[in-house]
């Protein structure tokens, strides 16, 4: 407890940090990112509840392949789809740019101006990406794993995206603090990198001179940048500041960080051809990626000490605080979900695990346990500035905690010795599929049960989030914590 | 303002690099690729690969919608890399050409189910050869493709994979009972018939052969090399 209390004033300010101007302007910045920012939060939450639907769905029919079966659009094989699209275009995208705007906001010292362009540029990726996932459900793909939204769908998010994402690089050049702090680095990468990739992605599906398997690596270049660069550089932008924020002190090295983004952004552009390794594309691609997959282990390395310094002696946090408890949680997803990334990589563990649930236990762990972690934890930091209450309920975001972490944390596990057991005896010639399939439906049982523990958290989020929207909480002010720290750690 | 530019330079010299690396260099590298073309003094005997042409390439389209994707890869991997060619999905591997005129190519990423690069080759099988004899090797025809798809586990008791009922119609038989009709039971004087998307489908799935010799992949067995 003495280590809270004395914190603050035994330690420099960060560089950059937002706490260096006054409470009364920072009320400001929060007031004119109010309506943009719940119109991202609550469309990227709708989002959220349908891939939850079609995430237990899915999870259901991989063990009951009768369920649903005879329903065409409900079919495993547009459902599973539309259920990464909705999580990783809906929620994903929706809700991480709701953060980024709020924090390019709060950490230039700039208000959000005419947010009605935000809101246009929202409506039209809605209206995009709505038309897209139905379209998904109708049969109609563009057969590319990753970017199945056809490409009329795709330029309308993308016409939307061109708005909002100009409107955030714009809060970035009209800041009034001049050093931009670490979050923003990765944010401007990530507003960046999205477009770019998933533009070419699409043109190289649509031009006439672009065809056989240099589609395929376009592809999955794209999908990798999509989880990697955007995901990941908002999903680190937020843990960077709320991390600190919340704590109450600097980031313990701005060094380590200036020397983790630059490899995250030099490296991770090129691990795309992984995801097609062995396959019938040039060796020297994929040996390439292995290669840069390596050199990432500086930014694995240098972020997680740099976060793990950060909450040195401060644990406890996690015990009092909900934005700690998921922001820290999704940090350390990052860490073991690289790590994953890396290892199975190289050549001897992809032979073995590619092509089963292992891949998909490593997209899960990071649009999951890490991405959505975090963005939950800034969310609850966030919101309340947005509505002007606090959470009603501390048992709720227990709740929610424990069916997110539970859930999720079960289901990549179950995913990942299925994986394996799957891989290892797919590599053995002698041990035939239906013997495969039948020590399968024990991990096949687990990730339905973690998809249960997921969809409860996700029901109490929804709900509390809705009473969030209605002003019913508690009075402003003070954070609604698990168990209170005493009154010194205000923030 | 000097850290803010660097900082824009770097992340936009990182995605050039990226983009030319991934997306330009495999592009110039196969862009330009063309069928192997095999003379026979001057003349052409042997074209490969063609385009898929007719129901083939109709069947594509439901191969593509109704997501086989998700479950099927189509991209048969070298003895160092699995076990691919030992399961009986190929007896080479598959190579970019292999892949020449498929827009978008079908490779997969998973395999819930087994890999169908070959599916349509005689040689094909998903069934180890010393296995129990009640399982040999099936023939894998038009009508055993229909029935699988209508209700795989009629075939293979432990399948997971879904049934496309959907793809075929309930109808009451009308004079002759169709010689489409599937075996399966139903209701007295109606008939289980499949709707052109499974026929095209399995259409598709026949054409699926990708074990004709190619220069630059080394097929497993010499005797299939040499025909």
């Amino acid at each position: 407890m003495t280590a809270v209390a004395t914190a603050p004033t035994s330690t420099v300010p960060a560089p950059a940090a937002d706490t260096s101007y006054p409470a009364a302007e920072r009320a400001a910045v929060d007031d004119s990112a109010r309506w943009p920012v719940l119109f991202f939060f609550g469309n990227g939450l709708l989002w959220l509840m349908l891939a939850t639907v079609m995430g237990l769905i899915t999870s259901i029919q991989l063990a009951f392949p009768t369920f649903l079966a005879d329903i065409p659009f409900l079919t495993y094989g547009r459902l599973w789809p539309a259920f990464t699209n909705t999580l990783s275009f809906g929620w994903g995208s929706l809700a991480g740019l709701g953060v980024t705007i709020w924090l390019l906001a709060r950490l230039g010292r700039v208000r959000v101006k005419f947010p009605g362009v935000l809101v246009t540029g929202a409506v039209f990726w809605q209206v995009g990406l709505t038309y897209g996932i139905i379209s998904i459900l109708a049969g109609k793909t563009t057969g590319l794993e990753g970017l199945e939204i056809p490409t009329g769908s795709a330029i309308l998010m993308l016409v939307g995206y061109m708005l909002i994402g100009f409107w955030a690089l714009l809060l970035f050049s009209f800041r009034s603090q001049s050093a931009p702090f670490i979050s923003v680095w990765y944010l401007v990468a990530a507003l960046l990198w999205f477009p770019w990739s998933f533009a070419v992605a699409h043109a190289a599906h649509v031009l006439p001179n672009v065809s056989g398997v240099v589609q395929g690596v376009v592809a999955a270049w794209a999908s990798q940048n999509f989880l990697s660069v955007w995901l990941t550089g908002i999903g680190l932008a937020a843990a960077y500041y709320l991390i600190p924020k919340v704590i109450n002190r600097p980031v313990a090295s701005y060094n380590l960080a200036t020397i983790g983004f630059w490899s995250f952004i030099v490296f991770t552009g090129l691990t795309g051809a992984v995801r097609l390794s062995g396959g019938p594309i040039p060796a020297w691609l994929v040996t390439l990626s292995i290669a840069a997959n390596i050199m990432l282990l500086v930014q694995i390395v240098t972020v997680t000490t740099n976060l793990v310094m950060t909450m040195r002696g401060q644990y406890h946090m996690v015990y009092h605080s909900p934005t700690i408890r998921f922001t820290f949680f999704g940090a350390i997803a990052f860490t073991i979900g690289s790590s994953l990334g890396l290892l199975s990589s190289l050549r001897s563990v992809d032979r073995i695990v590619h092509f089963t649930q292992f891949q998909n236990a490593e997209t899960q762990l990071v649009i999951y346990s890490f991405f959505s972690m975090v963005l939950f934890g800034a969310i609850y930091y966030i919101l309340p500035r947005m509505v002007g209450c606090e959470w009603l309920s501390s048992t709720m975001i227990t709740m929610h905690f424990w069916g997110a972490a539970y859930g999720g944390g079960l289901l990549v596990v179950v995913l990942l010795l299925s994986g394996l057991s799957t891989g290892y005896a797919l590599s053995d010639p002698g041990v035939t599929v239906r013997q495969i399939i039948e020590s399968n439906s024990v991990w096949l049982a687990g990730a339905i049960l973690g998809w249960v523990l997921i969809a409860i958290g996700h029901l109490v989020f929804g709900l509390h989030f809705l009473l969030m929207l209605l002003r019913i909480g508690q009075p402003g002010g003070e954070p609604t914590l698990f168990t209170p720290i005493g009154e010194e750690a205000k923030h | 303002m000097n850290r803010s530019l660097f900082l824009l330079a770097g992340i936009i010299g990182s995605f050039a690099l990226s983009t030319f690396l991934l997306v330009l260099v495999p592009q110039m590298q196969l862009g330009g690729m063309q069928p192997q073309y095999t003379d026979d003094e001057g003349k052409i005997t042997d074209i490969y690969p063609i385009e898929n042409r007719g129901i083939a390439a109709s069947g594509r389209a439901v191969y593509i919608s109704e997501g086989c994707v998700y479950c099927h890869s189509q991209q048969v991997r070298d003895v160092q890399n699995g076990a691919d060619l030992d399961r009986g999905w190929g007896v080479r591997r598959t190579v970019a050409r292999d892949y020449l005129f498929d827009s978008p190519p079908l490779l997969g990423s998973s395999r819930i189910g087994p890999d169908l690069a070959n599916v349509g080759s005689a040689k094909w099988r998903n069934e180890p050869t010393d296995e129990d004899p009640q399982y040999k090797p099936a023939k894998r025809d038009a009508a055993w493709h229909l029935l699988h798809l209508y209700d795989p586990r009629t075939i293979v008791k432990e399948s997971n994979m879904p049934s496309y009922r959907y793809l075929f119609e309930e109808r009451p038989i009308s004079g002759q009972r169709s010689v489409d009709a599937l075996n399966v039971p139903t209701k007295d004087g109606w008939e289980v018939v499949p709707k052109p998307e499974a026929r095209e489908l399995v259409g598709y799935l026949l054409s699926l052969d990708r074990s004709h010799p190619l220069k630059e992949a080394k097929t497993a067995t010499p005797e299939v090399a040499a025909k």
